[in-house]
């Protein structure tokens, strides 16, 4: 029954990820709260190791969360089920490409709905976001330093693009960095 | 094939931080500039295509190029390449995650980074607003889409699939209106 629940899980943030990412957190966080899976004080610790880790978002936390709820079989069905619609979807393309490219180029309901979805994808993300402040990942006035700082240094390069802002707006570097902050603060 | 496919997506799985989209420039330079299995404009479609299907970006990416080069055996190398590095790592970590959290040391480090993760996932959107031409009244739209899904626990599936509805209806009335006038 769990082995079936990952598998529907994760074949539904497959099908319905679209916009890559950062838009397909919400889509997990709503999944693995609604299943109790894992705590949302858990989820953004695997979204940080996510960041400092190679790979995409999507198949980092649908490996962690398979493994954590049903051992090694239940990572590989997990990871298998959010590549499933891509494989899918995107053979069908690739098979039809030239039919496909003439057909819908142009067209109305294909390039509207691809525009309105980039909308909505930014307001998945935005949800995903507040969704995490919350008590349990803001502890303190600290927290908040750190959440004003990051989000500083990461809008930066688009304020003045040069060498330094860019090397500074690096999310690993943040992540390190706030990892040092929180070593110092807390422990 | 297959192998040349799973050795090239295996050196770009495991040498990208940060997911689908750092993956891209390091695709292009080695599908496009060193082998040559596709061409700029092509791989330009490629992206857009991998963009507009559901799914993780590298994974789609990887579909669509395994496919053009090699076939079936293309897309399994690929695949097989792009997703194995992060799934290994992120395993290993799993395997050891909830030990090393009851650390002391660990859990203050993680004390200081929760804060961030929220900054980084918030931080792009302006970015984003301003590429996607963002304007006052299309705003509303991810303003309604966020607060369904914060305030009323709305699955973001539905959130989705209400977007593809209303706008092929919008489409729709606006095209017969459209023809009716004429």
């Amino acid at each position: 029954m769990l082995y079936l629940q990952l598998f529907i899980s994760f074949f539904k943030i497959g099908l319905f990820g679209f916009g890559g990412g950062l838009a397909i957190l919400s889509l997990i966080q709503m999944e693995v709260e609604n299943h109790g899976w894992m705590s949302q004080q858990e989820f953004v610790d695997i979204v940080a190791v996510s960041q400092v880790t190679p790979g995409p978002i999507g198949i980092n936390c649908a490996t962690y969360v398979g493994y954590t709820t049903a051992g090694i079989w239940g990572s590989i069905l997990a990871t298998t089920a959010i590549i499933l619609p891509s494989l899918v979807i995107m053979l069908s393309i690739c098979k039809a490409y030239f039919w496909l490219s003439k057909r819908f180029q142009g067209n109305m309901y294909y390039e509207q709905t691809l525009r309105m979805l980039r909308f909505t994808v930014i307001g998945l993300i935005a949800s995903a976001a507040l969704m995490l402040i919350k008590p349990t990942n803001f502890i303190d006035t600290a927290s908040w330093i750190i959440f004003a700082l990051v989000a500083f240094f990461t809008i930066l390069p688009q304020l003045s693009k040069n060498k330094v802002t860019e090397i500074i707006s690096h999310p690993i570097l943040l992540i390190v960095l706030a990892g040092i902050a929180g070593y110092v603060i807390y422990a | 094939m297959f192998w040349q496919l799973f050795y090239t997506y295996l050196k770009i799985g495991t040498f990208t931080l940060g997911g689908g989209y750092a993956m891209l420039p390091l695709i292009q330079r080695e599908v496009v500039d060193r082998k040559g299995w596709i061409d700029e404009e092509e791989f330009l479609n490629m992206i857009a295509l991998a963009q507009a299907a559901p799914g993780l970006i590298a994974v789609n990416s990887a579909i669509f190029i395994g496919w053009r080069v090699g076939g079936w055996k293309g897309v399994a190398g690929a695949v097989l390449g792009a997703v194995l590095p992060s799934f290994i790592i992120i395993l290993a970590i799993a395997m050891v995650f909830r030990e090393w959290k009851e650390l002391p040391a660990v859990e203050a480090v993680f004390k200081g980074i929760r804060p961030a993760v929220v900054a980084l996932i918030a931080a792009p959107l302006f970015k984003m607003a301003k590429s996607a031409k963002m304007g006052w009244i299309t705003a509303l739209i991810p303003i309604t889409a966020a607060t369904l899904i914060w305030l009323c626990h709305v699955n973001p599936v539905w959130v989705i699939l209400a977007t593809i509805i209303l706008t092929i209806l919008a489409c729709f009335i606006y095209n017969s209106l459209y023809r009716s006038s004429k």
